[in-house]
């Protein structure tokens, strides 16, 4: 028995059969065009970009290229509509009109889930349960504030901004969307969206959802194109506020921009979250929150708790833990029920991740990565970790945005602190131990916008969500959202 | 028989997280199970049936009857498996031997001062004899949660550790009735206590407390059962029982097994479910999977 080793075998011979969800209720159209003024328009420059499907590598549909002059017309038609409409109208009639929006996506909920699996490759479980569920809360959340606002800031006299400039990223791409325009319709301020032009559908699907639901023409234009659709949108002279959530990289460009303008501004960024196992942890469901932490959407999370901390003592029976549920994790086909791990969002971001895995075995890190099959055709990254790795690792500092983890381990609770606080990011942490006490020492001490306790990956949207440091500035979500897009006497 | 006094040792339990298994529980419930899969699964299940009667009204006719059902789960259905065990009082163990003569059907018999475990250690050990003696291939006992309770834990697992050596060849199955015990904490700390002192099965409940199985409960349990795995490479069963009457849930359970503690506990040696109507309800599903059609419930012997 000395030398006899203990392993379960997960290979039992009993595999799950496939079971997709259907496609046939949803309606695409072939070519989607800018959504500005209520109507869809042709793009000034006549370009048209392919969007495709990151499982199968196959075109879904052609998108408009929005440039400048179209850009214009956008900012133009949402200023027109805010002059004229939307900030004369009663705040509970404004409420009507979220309100129908956020009842229309609950129940188109299964066309756009599938829309959002397909476009953007992230589970069927994931679109369904979380990200269509969550963006309908945001919708029915600020519709309830919008009549309310004199209470939500008592004297403070809380008035509109004007027009808001958003830009989304390609992680979530219609709970993003809800994030930005449900507060700003709230608080009485007109939109122009840029949604990401790796997925831009279900912004255009919502556009279309907005038309059914009467929402008064420009109040929100939807112009699709890539970065210098964007910058063009940032850079515009009529546009009074600016919310992105994308990368720390275009975040300093957008920065740069607004410097000198009186546009207001949010940044949501970039993260390199510390999750932090204490040996009093309830284990196992501390290794659950690990793998939820990071291999959530394809660690496609600005939050993603891509740094696991473990306490020393505990280091070997976690590490065991964490392998043997990393087995258990289905990788295919984003539109099957029961794919954990779906399609890495686009070809660009499998190379990114890929030159991180040869980054950091290169540095000396050992890499695993589960005993799983994935597909032939489309970007797939098992579900890897780093072990041996140390602060001074690239893997370790930069935010890699797949399913990638670095494992470290740490011995006291100042040590852990330092090392949770070492680096330019401050999103988001975890921490799990047993401990009511030492749970909340350790949250006052982090440097982090959000921290979950014995959690990890809650959303909900009366929460506030934003960073410190290099992960951005400025709150969405909660009242602390609705501030955004005001300004006070 | 070697007779190594076992001692308990007060060694701390790993706290659990409710919030945390519940999360767990609902990434298995969403899973889909269908076709091969379904089927396979649905035999698989049948073959892990501990088919049960445990009712003051039992009469050895009833106990006859069950075991017949036990060894003709639907006959118009060809190459069906048989049920793991038939589980009866220890005063119809011999009836159930009887009965089931020829088939590799175990019994097993509750024991122990069944379903409360409130009497004296000598009347649960004569308890436990009986069913024995009687030829029990099994032996189903439960704890005594009052000291468990008490913090007694030197009781509870001494008890268990005398019962186990009563039942000689016996297998040992452990109930510790979950639904009274108040916290997964709670189980996990019950569970261990159980598989250090010489459970070859642990096993949730009575069937007459409610609740009796949930998932939650059953995967701290496998918990720790996989924990006592790699500490010493000793396989421990593992036995919901109680509330589990449909194939759906059913498959939920197998599947819970699977993703936790693999291949070598997917069969009745380390698996079982104790259960009452479950059979008929597998059986169904079978037979749809077979036909396209649901059979009307008249078509399947109930016994």
């Amino acid at each position: 028995m000395a030398n006899k080793i203990i392993e379960i075998n997960f290979d039992t011979g009993w595999d799950l059969a496939p079971a997709p969800e259907s496609t046939s209720h949803i309606q695409l159209k072939e070519q989607y065009e800018l959504f500005i003024g209520g109507k869809w328009i042709k793009p000034e420059s006549g370009k048209y970009f392919d969007t495709i499907n990151p499982a199968t590598e196959e075109k879904i549909a052609k998108v408009a290229e929005g440039n400048e002059k179209d850009v214009d017309k956008a900012v133009k038609a949402a200023r027109k509509a805010y002059n004229e409409v939307w900030s004369k109208m009663p705040a509970n009639e404004r409420g009507k009109y979220i309100y129908r929006i956020a009842r229309l996506m609950q129940e188109k909920a299964r066309e756009l889930a599938v829309i959002e699996s397909i476009d953007g490759g992230k589970p069927i479980r994931e679109s369904r349960d979380v990200d269509i569920p969550l963006a309908a809360a945001h919708f029915f959340y600020y519709a309830g504030w919008a009549d309310k606002l004199d209470y939500a800031f008592p004297n403070r006299k809380p008035q509109s901004l004007g027009v808001a400039g958003q830009i989304t990223p390609w992680n979530f791409p219609l709970l993003m969307a809800a994030w930005k325009i449900a507060p700003a319709l709230a608080t009485g301020n007109t939109v122009v969206l840029k949604p990401a032009e790796t997925t831009p559908l279900t912004a255009l699907k919502l556009a279309e959802i907005i038309q059914e639901s009467g929402l008064p023409d420009g109040v929100v234009n939807i112009v699709t194109g890539a970065g210098a659709t964007g910058a063009a949108v940032v850079n515009h002279k009529d546009v009074d506020k600016i919310a992105f959530t994308g990368s720390t990289g275009v975040g300093k460009i957008i920065q740069n921009a607004v410097v000198g303008t009186n546009k207001k501004t949010t940044l949501e960024l970039g993260g390199k979250a510390a999750n932090i196992i204490f040996e009093d942890a309830a284990l196992d469901q501390a290794v659950e929150g690990i793998i939820n932490g990071i291999y959530f959407n394809q660690g496609h999370v600005c939050c993603a708790g891509s740094r696991l901390f473990v306490q020393e003592s505990v280091y070997d029976i976690v590490l065991r833990k964490l392998k043997d549920r990393m087995e258990s994790l289905i990788v295919g086909n984003p539109l099957d029920k029961n794919t954990d791990i779906g399609a890495i969002n686009s070809k660009e971001q499998l190379t990114t991740i890929n030159n991180y895995l040869k980054i950091g075995k290169q540095e000396g890190a050992d890499m695993y990565q589960s005993n799983c099959n994935v597909p032939k055709k489309g970007f797939w990254c098992k579900p890897t970790l780093f072990t041996n790795v140390s602060q001074s690792n690239k893997i370790v500092q930069e935010e890699i945005f797949g399913p990638v983890l670095a494992v470290q381990t740490f011995r006291t609770v100042s040590e852990v602190i330092e090392k949770a606080n070492n680096t330019p990011y401050g999103l988001s942490a975890g921490v799990w131990t047993d401990k009511g006490s030492k749970l909340f020492n350790m949250t006052s001490q982090m440097r982090a916008g959000i921290i979950w306790g014995n959690t990890y990956n809650k959303f909900d949207p009366t929460s506030p969500f934003g960073g410190y440091k290099e992960s951005g500035f400025g709150r969405e979500g909660g009242l602390h959202g609705l501030k955004a897009y005001l300004k006070f006497d | 028989m070697s007779k190594t006094k076992l001692i308990y040792q007060n060694n701390p339990s790993p706290s659990v997280d409710q919030v945390g298994i519940l999360d767990r529980i609902n990434r298995i419930t969403s899973r889909s199970i269908k076709n091969e899969t379904k089927v396979q699964g649905l035999k698989m299940a049948l073959n892990m049936i501990d088919l049960t009667t445990l009712e003051g009204a039992d009469t050895e006719k009833k106990v006859i009857q069950l075991c017949n059902k036990a060894q003709h789960l639907h006959d118009a259905y060809p190459n069906l498996p048989t049920v793991a065990a038939v589980c009866v009082y220890p005063n119809f163990v011999k009836t159930a031997k009887n009965a089931l003569k020829g088939s590799n059907i175990k019994v097993a018999a509750v024991a122990t001062a069944f379903p409360s475990g409130q009497s004296s250690s000598e009347i649960k050990l004569l308890d436990t004899k009986l069913a024995v003696d009687n030829g029990a291939d099994e032996v189903d006992m439960v704890i005594s949660r009052g000291k468990f309770h008490s913090g007694e834990y030197h009781f509870v697992f001494d008890e268990i550790a005398a019962i186990k050596e009563a039942c000689g060849k016996a297998r040992l199955k452990v109930i510790l009735e979950t639904g009274e015990l108040g916290s997964f904490d709670k189980v996990r700390k019950a569970s261990d206590i159980a598989i250090e002192a010489g459970a070859d099965f642990i096993k949730t409940s009575t069937g007459k407390i409610s609740p009796a199985a949930t998932l939650p409960v059953t995967l701290v349990m496998l918990e720790a059962i996989k924990d006592y795995y790699y500490k010493t490479g000793i396989q421990i069963g593992m036995k919901p029982a109680g509330g589990i009457s449909n194939a759906k849930l059913a498959l939920q359970y197998l599947l819970l097994v699977k993703e936790t503690l693999g291949k070598d506990w997917l069969n009745n040696q380390w698996f079982r479910f104790g259960a009452s109507s479950l059979a008929n309800d597998l059986l169904m599903q079978i037979v749809k999977q077979e036909t396209g059609i649901y059979q009307s419930k008249d078509y399947f012997s109930k016994d």
